[in-house]
């Protein structure tokens, strides 16, 4: 009996995982599909894109930036061991729009909107306004979650596209002021790197982070306990999963676009 | 014993609970709750805090559902209508939440004319604005909170545009729950007079979940009494006082000393 204890531990763990990767499928499902039914939410709709999208645009750049200015110094300083400087324009590319393009905006949209849905969710929830929303016909999932996840689907591939050019502007700056690249060969250097696939795997990428970390928030928002700790645990929560999820898809679509 | 007339359609109860009963995980909250509220009157249900008042309240609205028993509504059951028709049912319905329930997001005015700014009751944006601003008068609120957001205003201006929000479309039926918590008396006062008017002149029926005994006498038509997850006592207010039911007796005097236990 004791001796199978440790095993049913385990086996009750693995049925909550599940239970859970059910309820959020469950939930996913019903936001995309409140998404496309009517009635619409214009104005949630524009204020959900002005939050997960405009104004998350300096924090991405700001990211962006650095990370390709510091991904042009480090593979100038390891070309250097084997006498292969000259790869750096190539890339500085390969690695913002494949990789760290879509990664970083996506954990820093999962730092900044999943956490900010998640917590104004579950404020709503602990002070009744979503009961509220209810009992004024309208359905919180429409309401709530379909206008940011739409936000999301629609802004954090832009995002992502904008932090690839932002990134290769930082590692391009970097390497024509410090590192004596001469900038019309680093330019044309990325430019014929980059093959169509390079880019579309970056959106797509940015797709489903952002899908990821619009679901997470409403999600964790709308299960939140009672009271601040309530809010408390389910913004934690929100971010956590959204950013091991967000790594974890990175590596799935990784996979499908790139292993040959 | 003679049998009583036949009420007819017209005085059937417009809200009626029979053997209502929710658990949340071991703890029994409704034991089986039968209840009913005659249209057009006013019903106050009292009991201590974590009765299960609210619970009772959210189960009629279908925002919990019920693990036994049958809820109707002017003779129709709730919880079996979806979409349109659960839209069309909770039309119906306006409430006044304990906390307010704001929406912070939005300016005061739109909270008002939330259901008038979308879906089927859908108005233009003016009429939506000139009716709240009415709405908002009637509460006894200037038109210049109309703008604010709700964080601007003190908690008994809350409870006032919670009040005109959930009288905005006219309801049929309107909750009330714990309206005067955490109010002075004065506004507490201020907010039943407020109550027992609105509901008066909309002809409205009304349910107030309270354990606020002034609110009691000032509002009610009925009293019903939930203790233990039962309706324990249930009579028009004017009884209550000669109920000779020992759990009401000591809850309107508020003595420590008595059936029910003062540690819950």
């Amino acid at each position: 009996m004791s001796a199978l204890a440790p095993l049913g531990r385990l086996g009750r763990a693995v049925l909550v995982a599940l239970a859970h990767v059910g309820r959020v499928t469950l939930f996913a499902l019903s936001a995309l599909g409140h998404m496309v039914r009517p009635p619409f939410y214009p104005r949630e709709i524009g204020h959900a894109l002005m939050n997960v999208g405009w104004l998350s645009l300096p924090v991405v750049g700001l990211t962006a930036i650095f990370t390709g200015g510091a991904l042009a110094l480090q593979i100038y300083a390891g070309g250097a061991r084997f006498n292969a400087e000259a790869v750096v324009p190539q890339i500085v590319a390969i690695g913002m729009v494949r990789e760290l393009g879509p990664v970083l905006v996506g954990l820093m949209i999962a730092a900044r909107v999943t956490s900010s849905i998640a917590a104004e969710i579950a404020t709503m929830k602990v002070t009744e306004q979503i009961d509220a929303l209810v009992t004024l016909s309208t359905h919180p999932m429409k309401y709530l979650a379909a206008p940011r996840v739409l936000a999301a689907l629609i802004t954090v591939p832009l995002l992502v596209g904008v932090g690839d050019v932002i990134g290769i502007a930082g590692g391009y700056a970097v390497a024509v002021q410090n590192l004596g690249f001469n900038p019309a060969a680093y330019l044309k250097n990325t430019v014929d790197f980059l093959e169509p696939l390079d880019l579309i795997s970056s959106l797509v990428k940015g797709a489903a982070f952002g899908l990821i970390a619009a679901v997470m928030g409403c999600y964790f928002g709308m299960n939140s306990g009672r009271g601040a700790q309530g809010v408390g645990r389910a913004t934690k929560g929100s971010v956590e999963a959204a950013a091991v999820l967000i790594l974890a898809a990175n590596f799935i679509l990784t996979g499908v676009f790139f292993s040959v | 014993m003679t049998l009583p007339p036949d009420p007819g359609p017209d005085t059937a109860p417009m809200i009626r609970l029979e053997g209502v009963r929710k658990s949340f995980g071991p703890k029994h909250v409704l034991r089986g709750v039968d209840l009913a509220i005659p249209r057009g009157s006013s019903m106050v249900i009292i009991g201590g805090s974590g009765t299960g008042k609210s619970v009772a309240l959210k189960c009629i609205l279908g925002l919990i559902t019920p693990d036994a028993g049958r809820i109707e509504v002017d003779g129709q059951e709730t919880g079996t209508a979806r979409g349109a028709e659960r839209d069309a049912f909770l039309a119906r319905f306006g409430m006044l939440f304990q906390g307010g329930a704001l929406f912070d997001s939005l300016p005061v005015w739109q909270n008002v004319a939330f259901r008038l700014l979308r879906g089927a009751l859908k108005r233009p944006q003016a009429e939506a604005r000139e009716i709240a601003i009415k709405k908002l008068r009637r509460v006894g609120l200037s038109p210049d909170v109309a703008d604010l957001f709700p964080a601007e205003l003190s908690g008994g201006m809350q409870k006032r545009v919670g009040l005109a929000r959930a009288i905005a479309a006219e309801p049929e039926i309107i909750f009330f729950d714990e309206p005067t918590t955490g109010l002075d008396p004065i506004m507490a006062g201020v907010i039943n007079e407020l109550i027992r008017e609105i509901v008066v002149e909309m002809g409205a029926t009304a349910m107030t979940i309270t354990h606020d005994m002034t609110s009691v006498r000032a509002i009610a038509d009925d009293v019903a009494m939930l203790h233990d997850g039962v309706i324990q006592w249930t009579g028009p207010v004017a009884k209550m006082d000669e109920s000779g039911d020992p759990y009401l007796d000591q809850f309107i005097h508020g003595r420590a000393e008595g059936p029910i236990e003062a540690v819950r």
